[in-house]
């Protein structure tokens, strides 16, 4: 029993403390946003790795996403004969929850990941150090770009997994369980207003933020050669996806 | 000279990683514009010293004065001007590998001056040339050997003609022939450049040949400085082993 309290306890500092070097590291990419030298090339790659790389597997999951949404909730809202809603449920449970839940998940494992292994990688053969010595901020020139990315990038893929996910849910909803189209579309227009859309674009924003610095960080902090770059590239998903999920309901109660 | 502030000073210098000190109490004093060479045995703390002197290791306890100015308890961004004086081969090179050989030794020249393309392409391919690598430029450090990738690195520490050059093991890993013009090259850096060097060295026998000073580095300490000539008849016997590579005597395998 008190070992089991005294790993609770220590498990919750080191998360704390790990939450509080996160947020420096964050201030510290802060800091330099607004010095030069700016690697605009650095952020366009960034936003390619990031961006379009994962477009794919965001548009596929985001796809099926809708299709199940459309299935589920048109065996319950047949009981009551509203199936014409279906659309709207799709629509808003994809704009205001799962676009930029399911966008920041897969843009983890995708893209967070791999972060994470590149900057460990580094760090382990000692080519951060290497860029310290030579005078150029290793924050500057590997956190920031990534992160900026992420803040960026994660709201364009959200807008896709959003229509996607609707498609889905039309394709389910019309074409294979036979809701009328047009009453389908007029009931996404009737309850999804753009405030849905645009918080949903905000949180996108936060989880890429998210993502990158975990990723960033874990890499960053990483040692014990090859080894130790695996055991923080899980450690960042886990902490990412722990981490969006948690600020996804934070963000959800002071919004709606 | 006696009253001159010497370039690098460490001053009772103390590290430990863990229960395992690294570095006790640790003096020292490098000479400028000289050739100085650290020795002592594997795993002894010669590259955790040379990190010291550029800042990447903080000590705790003791002073580490770059020409009189204690950089210990220097900032991240103070520390980056100080670094500017400085070019670094790392042990195992350190080339970013997502480069090529040729944007790697560019790397310094892109982010510090305002050379144009050409000119910084003239000097990378002169650097090249310098260390046996012309027309490899356009390689991927993954598809070199390691001592190609070593000289890689000593191109890049270079290639700012900075005032103090630290060598990690400049020539381990490099055929006979290609140490010596390494050796060569350290030699002609610092007559030409009028450059400090400090170098990390396995190699006693090009120590003593190219060598102004050699400190030997033992259990934390500096237990020996001097000439080449001091040092070949320094009276210590740990030093004496060392110097003449014997497995018998004071210093134990484990
Ligand atoms: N970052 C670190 N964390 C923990 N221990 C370290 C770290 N860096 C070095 N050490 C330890 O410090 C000791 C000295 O290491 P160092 O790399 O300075 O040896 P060295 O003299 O350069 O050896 P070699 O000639 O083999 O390169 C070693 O025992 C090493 O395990
Ligand atoms: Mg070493």
């Amino acid at each position: 029993m008190k070992s089991l309290i005294q790993y609770l306890g220590k498990s919750t500092i080191d998360l704390l403390r790990e939450m509080g070097q996160i947020m420096l590291l964050f201030f510290e990419a802060l800091f330099w946003l607004f010095r030069p030298p700016f690697r605009i090339r650095h952020f366009f790659k960034q936003v390619e790795f990031i961006g379009v790389n994962s477009l794919f597997v965001v548009m596929l999951t985001s796809l099926f996403t809708g299709m199940v949404l459309a299935l589920q909730t048109y065996y319950a809202f047949r009981m009551f004969s509203a199936e014409t809603l279906v659309g709207a449920t799709v629509a808003l449970s994809m704009t205001r929850e799962l676009g930029p839940v399911i966008t920041g998940l897969m843009v983890t494992g995708r893209a967070g990941s791999a972060i994470c292994a590149e900057i460990g990688t580094m760090r382990v053969t000692e080519q951060v150090d290497a860029l310290t010595v030579m005078a150029v901020n290793p924050v500057q020139y590997l956190v920031l770009p990534r992160v900026l990315a992420g803040f960026i990038v994660l709201p364009l893929l959200t807008v896709i997994s959003d229509v996607m996910g609707i498609l889905g849910g039309y394709l389910v909803g019309v074409k294979i369980l036979g809701i009328h189209g047009g009453l389908f579309m007029n009931k996404i227009y009737e309850f999804v207003e753009v405030g849905d859309v645009y918080n949903g674009l905000v949180k996108a924003s936060v989880f890429g933020v998210i993502l990158t610095l975990v990723g960033c960080y874990k890499g960053f902090y990483t040692g014990g050669g090859a080894e130790g770059v695996g055991r923080s590239t899980t450690q960042a998903v886990v902490m990412s996806s722990v981490l969006i999920l948690v600020s996804d309901y934070i963000l959800t109660a002071l919004m709606f | 000279m006696s009253n001159e502030i010497p370039i690098i000073e460490l001053e009772k210098v103390s590290k430990s990683f863990g229960l395992f000190k690294v570095l006790d109490e640790l003096d020292l004093v490098l000479e400028k514009d000289k050739v100085n060479i650290i020795i002592g045995r594997s795993g002894g703390g010669k590259s955790v010293l040379i990190k010291h002197i550029i800042g990447l290791l903080k000590p705790d306890s003791g002073r580490v004065l770059i020409q009189g100015q204690d950089i210990a308890p220097l900032k991240e961004r103070s520390l980056a001007s100080v670094r500017r004086k400085f070019g670094m081969l790392f042990q195992e090179a350190a080339l970013f590998d997502s480069f090529t050989v040729e944007e790697n030794v560019a790397f310094p020249l892109r982010e510090h001056t305002s050379k144009s393309i050409r000119e910084i392409q003239e000097t990378v391919e002169a650097r090249l040339a310098s260390v046996g690598l012309s027309g490899m430029g356009g390689k991927m450090p993954s598809e070199l050997s390691g001592g190609m990738r070593k000289r890689v690195g000593l191109a890049r520490a270079l290639v700012m003609d900075p005032q103090i050059v630290l060598f990690d093991e400049p020539t381990s890993g490099l055929d006979p022939v290609m140490s010596a013009a390494i050796n060569d090259l350290i030699l002609r850096t610092q007559r030409e450049f009028g450059a400090t060097c400090v170098v990390i060295s396995h190699d006693i026998e090009a120590t003593m040949k190219i060598a102004d000073r050699i400190y030997m580095l033992y259990n934390g300490k500096i237990i020996a400085m001097g000439t080449p000539r001091e040092i070949r008849d320094w009276d210590d016997p740990v030093v004496r082993q060392f110097i003449r590579g014997e497995a018998d005597g004071p210093i134990k395998v484990n």
